[in-house]
């Protein structure tokens, strides 16, 4: 296929109507954000314009600082848990039939389009003491008493795992499939077992896959607000969870917005690395 | 009992058979071509050999012992794959050295065996590259050091040679031959090259359609096909069909003495066109008349093809040898009787 680069201004056309709506529902949106995360707050009111750092002086707080590692760190272990189960469970699926991989894949889909809430309250009931899964536990004799496993940091952990593990599946699902089959056969006829080719070979062969997809449910989970509020305790609060307290309890716009920014500016930084990353898998 | 068996191999996908009932006895130091059309089951074979495949039914034996459900990674076969499958986040030294390292041989004995083994495929010094630095055929070469770094029982090599161009093909066929005599190393090489066959094996197995149809030398599957596939299949023949009659042959054109023909009934006779003789009078014995239709001087060899009442028949002649004949000239096509052989119908 011929490709050649736009040369004229009506060779642009066809991306005209995609910029007009980014421009208008991103970056349009994403200014004032920027220009809110400025202005002076009123106290008991709204907030007026200005140019103040004051917003973002506030991130130099114990309280901040501490809210900010726990997302991130919340996040990191996310990404990490998601990519440890998503990894093996894509690479078996690679290897089913066609027909069997389809299936699983518009499964996963399916969960991917149920809302943060109906996960978060479905969580809840499973790890609760009266209906959830302890029961079963008690039931086969492994455990002596039902107990509550929600609200804590496992059920959160649980519950954005749950989230993010279709789309780490989906993002995986490309780079394994291309795997050439070959390469596992040919360690195993070196002296690898399955498992340990997996290993040596499945892995290290797509490591800049792997970087690129933690990276991407890093900044996912980043942004998760609902589930640490709905199955963790206070504690257990991210930093979105914070935007939205400042935003729509506290009346602190200027402030959400700083945060807000902030937390979009780590995202972007982050979404730039893997592209890096993966552009260096590709060139390879 | 020394060497490699196959004891009624046989492998089904469902209804479809891949590989019919297979008998096959390898002795030690072989070269061995699995030759045929693609979907014939000779990857199919070598997958079972290897360990990647289990067969349906039969077994396999290595020296008596019986090996059909030991897993590949215990088998302890070199094989080099169509794809060649190197390991594109290892280094050239790192994909030779890996059989050594996940069996835990020490770092310096690593070196030394990559070091060895890049001698043995004359390309020493390269260890550091990337494999993306390397071209075809020095893919090639690093793919079978890494299948011979453990020493190998058996070397198994799946359409080793079909992505590189006609010229560097024919030189590897003959390294690939040198370095398995050097070794005496039991080789199975599956290949759709009939030339690369006659090259390298000591043993050709012609297969069609999950069936072994001849296994035997390069010259005796040329000079003394088991059937007309295999007669079709390796080099140029001509294929005569016709009735016994009287202890001779009757084809259209004429009759023919021809010895080891059945006692009556149809009968199929193959002839190398080298073996054709090209005579400017239509009579005599074993002659058959003909037209020239197409004469092509190929500078090695010239190449005549002869209409033998409504059949094209091919003959090929020696530069020194060639008759003096052209296009449209009526001539004889002698069969030397002891050229001819007959084929079971």
């Amino acid at each position: 296929m011929m490709r050649q680069a736009p040369r004229r201004a009506a060779d642009y056309g066809p991306i005209a109507f995609p910029a007009a709506m980014l421009l208008l529902f991103f970056a349009v949106p994403f200014g004032l954000m920027i220009a809110v995360s400025f202005f002076q707050r009123v106290e008991g009111g709204f907030y007026e314009p200005a140019f103040v750092w004051s917003n973002y002086a506030r991130f130099l707080s114990v309280f901040f600082g501490r809210v900010l590692s726990f997302s991130m760190l919340l996040a990191a272990g996310v990404a990490v848990l998601s990519v440890a189960l998503a990894f093996p469970f894509t690479y078996l699926l690679t290897r089913l039939r066609r027909r069997t991989q389809v299936l699983w894949l518009v499964f996963l889909l399916s969960v991917l389009s149920l809302s943060e809430v109906i996960i978060g309250f479905a969580w809840a009931t499973l790890l609760s003491a009266n209906a959830g899964l302890t029961n079963l536990l008690v039931m086969l004799g492994l455990m002596d008493a039902p107990t509550s496993l929600s609200p804590g940091l496992g059920a959160v952990l649980v519950g954005i795992v749950y989230q993010a593990f279709p789309y780490t599946v989906l993002v995986l699902y490309p780079a394994l499939s291309r795997l050439d089959p070959t390469l596992m056969e040919a360690a195993r006829t070196l002296g690898s077992s399955p498992l340990k080719g997996f290993f040596t070979v499945v892995v290290p062969a797509l490591r800049n896959s792997i970087v690129a997809t933690l990276i991407m449910v890093f900044v996912f989970a980043l942004g998760c607000y609902l589930l640490p509020q709905l199955l963790g305790r206070p504690q257990h609060w991210t930093l979105s969870v914070l935007i939205t307290d400042q935003a729509l309890f506290q009346a602190n716009m200027p402030f959400a917005a700083a945060m807000a920014v902030f937390l979009v500016l780590v995202s972007l930084g982050l979404v730039g690395l893997s592209l890096l990353v993966g552009k260096k898998e590709n060139a390879a | 009992m020394s060497g490699l068996a196959l004891d009624g191999l046989t492998k089904r996908y469902g209804s479809f058979t891949a590989l019919q009932p297979t008998h096959l006895t390898i002795p030690h130091g072989q070269f061995v071509c699995l030759l045929g059309p693609s979907g014939c089951g000779k990857t199919t074979l070598l997958r079972m050999v290897a360990g990647l495949d289990s067969p349906t039914e039969g077994r396999i034996l290595l020296d008596g012992t019986d090996i059909t459900h030991k897993p590949a990674h215990q088998r302890n076969f070199g094989m080099v794959f169509q794809s060649l499958a190197l390991f594109p986040h290892l280094t050239v030294g790192e994909n030779i050295a890996y059989p050594l390292r996940i069996r835990g041989v020490p770092k310096a004995d690593q070196g030394r065996e990559v070091d060895r083994l890049l001698g043995l495929v004359r390309l020493p010094g390269v260890a550091d590259r990337a494999v993306s630095q390397l071209s075809g055929g020095q893919r090639q070469r690093i793919a079978i050091a890494r299948a011979l770094a453990l020493s190998p029982k058996l070397f198994l090599l799946d359409e080793p040679l079909s992505a590189l161009d006609a010229k560097l093909r024919e030189a590897m066929q003959i390294e690939l031959k040198l370095l398995q005599e050097r070794l005496g190393i039991t080789t199975i090489v599956v290949t759709h090259d009939q030339r690369e066959a006659m090259t390298m094996a000591d043993l050709v197995v012609v297969m069609s359609q999950g069936r072994v149809r001849q296994a035997a030398s390069p010259i005796d599957v040329y000079r003394r096909p088991a059937d007309s596939f295999v007669a079709d299949f390796i080099g140029m023949t001509n294929l005569l069909n016709g009735h016994v009659s009287a202890g001779s042959l009757a084809v259209e054109g004429g009759a023919l003495a021809v010895p080891g023909l059945p006692a009556s009934g149809p009968a199929t006779i193959s002839v190398r066109p080298e073996e054709l003789r090209v005579h400017r009078e239509g009579a005599g014995p074993n002659r058959l008349p003909g037209t020239v239709s197409f004469i092509r001087d190929l500078g090695s060899h010239v190449e005549m093809r002869i209409d033998v009442a409504g059949r094209e028949m091919i003959a090929v002649a020696t530069p020194q040898d060639r008759p003096m004949v052209e296009p449209g000239q009526r001539v004889g096509v002698e069969l030397p009787p002891t050229s001819c052989v007959v084929l079971p119908s």
